[in-house]
């Protein structure tokens, strides 16, 4: 298996497990992530595909999946970004999100607004 | 790519009334941990090779051989995340309600 995709699978088991066991924060249970995070990938899929269809981000051939040519679709890209990426994005924003609402739960309801 | 995706969330902040911003220590305390844990694997898959950033379309300064903006990148995208989260927060509430 290559390193990024090891890697990447790693990030998101670590950060479910984060917002289930670690923080409690149980995010991948709600409505409101799951809908916020099909928000969040279809705008990485378009700015993503500006950072890696351009060449400012390249891959290894030997990281991931594919082979490491730029194309939009297959060989192991999608929108063409490596789907390594898809799994990263997905693990950054959870435990971002997963974060901001353990320190909101933490800071007092005083400072923080229940919706 | 950056401040694309600024302009695409921050307007969420003032359309949906969020306090995001108002919240600077909450906002740091919560991006700032994750963050720390996503550069240090960037510094190493870069230090690795498994990927790397064109120096024609990146700024010449790095810091531990990445460029700058892939730091701003791990504040940015996570703000972002929040605003969308919280702006979806508010819309499904919303929709509760009615």
């Amino acid at each position: 298996m290559s390193s990024y995709t090891a890697a990447a699978a790693i990030a998101v088991l670590l950060a479910v497990l984060g917002d289930l066991v670690v923080l409690r924060t149980a995010l991948v249970r709600s409505r409101v992530w799951w809908s916020a995070y099909g928000i969040v990938v279809a705008f990485q899929l378009i700015t993503n595909g500006w950072l890696t269809g351009r060449g400012i981000v390249r891959y290894s051939g030997d990281a991931i999946l594919g082979s490491g040519r730029i194309t939009f679709l297959g060989d192991g890209r999608v929108a063409y970004a490596p789907v390594e990426d898809l799994a990263f994005g997905f693990a950054l924003v959870l435990l971002s999100c997963a974060a901001w609402v353990w320190v909101g739960e933490r800071l007092g309801p005083g400072r923080v607004r229940k919706s | 790519m950056l401040a694309f995706v600024l302009a695409g969330t921050l307007p969420l902040h003032r359309h949906y009334r969020l306090n995001v911003l108002r919240q600077p220590l909450r906002l740091f305390l919560a991006i700032v941990p994750a963050a720390a844990l996503f550069v240090a694997w960037d510094l190493v898959a870069t230090a690795a090779g498994q990927w790397h950033f064109d120096p024609a379309q990146t700024l010449a300064a790095r810091w531990w051989g990445l460029p700058l903006e892939e730091y701003a990148f791990f504040v940015v995208i996570p703000l972002a995340g929040i605003l969308t989260f919280e702006a979806v927060k508010v819309v499904i509430s919303r929709r509760a309600r009615s």
